[in-house]
């Protein structure tokens, strides 16, 4: 069964091969990034990012940028 | 020295990261401006668009410490929410707390950045309030214990300059912890007169990014801060009604 999860505010359905939040960073090209994932409100730890994405999840990728 | 929680630093010019006309530009103006704390903002990445480049990734951190600021947060709970993503990234533990109470003048809500700074401190983070002029607001979020204080010259991105300068003082005089007047700079002058008033450290954004050309104006601000800070401490002359003749009045030339 497809996940369809909440990415960044948009409706994502995960690739079936994408299980953990490291692999949905991976699959995203993000894996090298400086961001913090936030899983339905709650910071994810790095050493977390193993544990697996579930179907209606709400994931926020966020970074820094310029500001004042 | 500027002394912030357990860190300290040479320079006394805090620079923002925003509204730069290109990463080349801002990196020279990072670069001559000799800012040892830079600050940023938390937001939510754009995936969905193509690899877009970011400024933090282009620095070398070892050189830097991040300032991240609870901007977009209008209650103390979403700059909590802020400061601990912001920590997260392992990257800080620094927190400039900024909750906007309106959405014309930018001026930050008084209220709600004391019930964050109290949930701050309590966390343990490094806390910096951005803060109106209000010397009473000041001197409270003194005595909770922050890090440094942030009262604004004129409103975020005004470059109006020093609109107060009498309250500024005060808040200087009875400060025990650095101020650092954030916001509202202008021009050279403005960061000179903050210096002299005895204002520890300035931290500005758009007086660089926006002036016509930003490495230059990092520059000028460099200078203008030093030479601030040096006149504060030389301790300037008195001001007097009437003139004072500087050659002396003994061994005038017979007519």
């Amino acid at each position: 069964m497809t996940k369809t999860i909440q990415l960044n505010g948009k409706t994502y359905d995960v690739p079936t091969e994408v299980q953990s939040v490291q692999q949905l960073l991976i699959h995203l090209q993000l894996a090298e990034r400086i961001l913090v994932v936030e899983r339905n409100k709650k910071i994810i730890a790095k050493e977390a990012y193993d544990k697996p994405i579930q179907d209606r999840d709400q994931i926020e990728i966020i970074h820094f940028v310029g500001g004042g | 020295m500027l002394t912030i929680g357990n860190r300290s630093f040479s320079s006394r010019l805090l620079l923002g990261t925003g509204k730069y006309p290109s990463f080349d530009v801002q990196k020279e103006a990072v670069r001559v401006s000799e800012a040892e704390v830079l600050t940023f903002a938390v937001r939510r990445m754009n995936i969905f668009e193509s690899s877009q480049p970011n400024f933090l990734e282009q620095l070398d951190l070892s050189n830097y410490t991040l300032l991240p600021n609870t901007a977009g947060a209008k209650t103390a709970e979403e700059a909590v929410r802020i400061a601990h993503l912001a920590k997260a990234s392992g990257l800080c533990d620094m927190v400039k707390v900024e909750i906007i109470g309106c959405d014309r003048s930018l001026l930050p809500d008084p209220v709600e950045t004391l019930r964050a700074t109290s949930m701050l401190l309590d966390e343990g983070f490094i806390v910096l309030p951005y803060t109106s002029d209000d010397v009473v607001l000041a001197r409270t979020l003194c005595e909770m214990g922050v890090h440094a204080i942030m009262p604004g010259a004129a409103p975020i991105g005004s470059g109006r300059g020093i609109l107060n300068p009498l309250n500024l003082s005060l808040i200087i005089e009875q400060s025990n912890v650095p101020v650092i007047i954030d916001a509202g700079i202008g021009s050279p002058k403005d960061a000179t007169y903050a210096m002299e008033l005895g204002a520890d450290a300035v931290l500005l954004n758009t007086a660089v990014s926006e002036a016509k050309d930003p490495v230059k104006m990092a520059e000028a601000m460099k200078l203008a801060i030093e030479a601030g800070r040096l006149g504060y401490e030389a301790g300037r002359m008195p001001k007097r009604d009437y003139a004072v003749a500087s050659s002396p009045m003994e061994g005038l030339l017979p007519n």
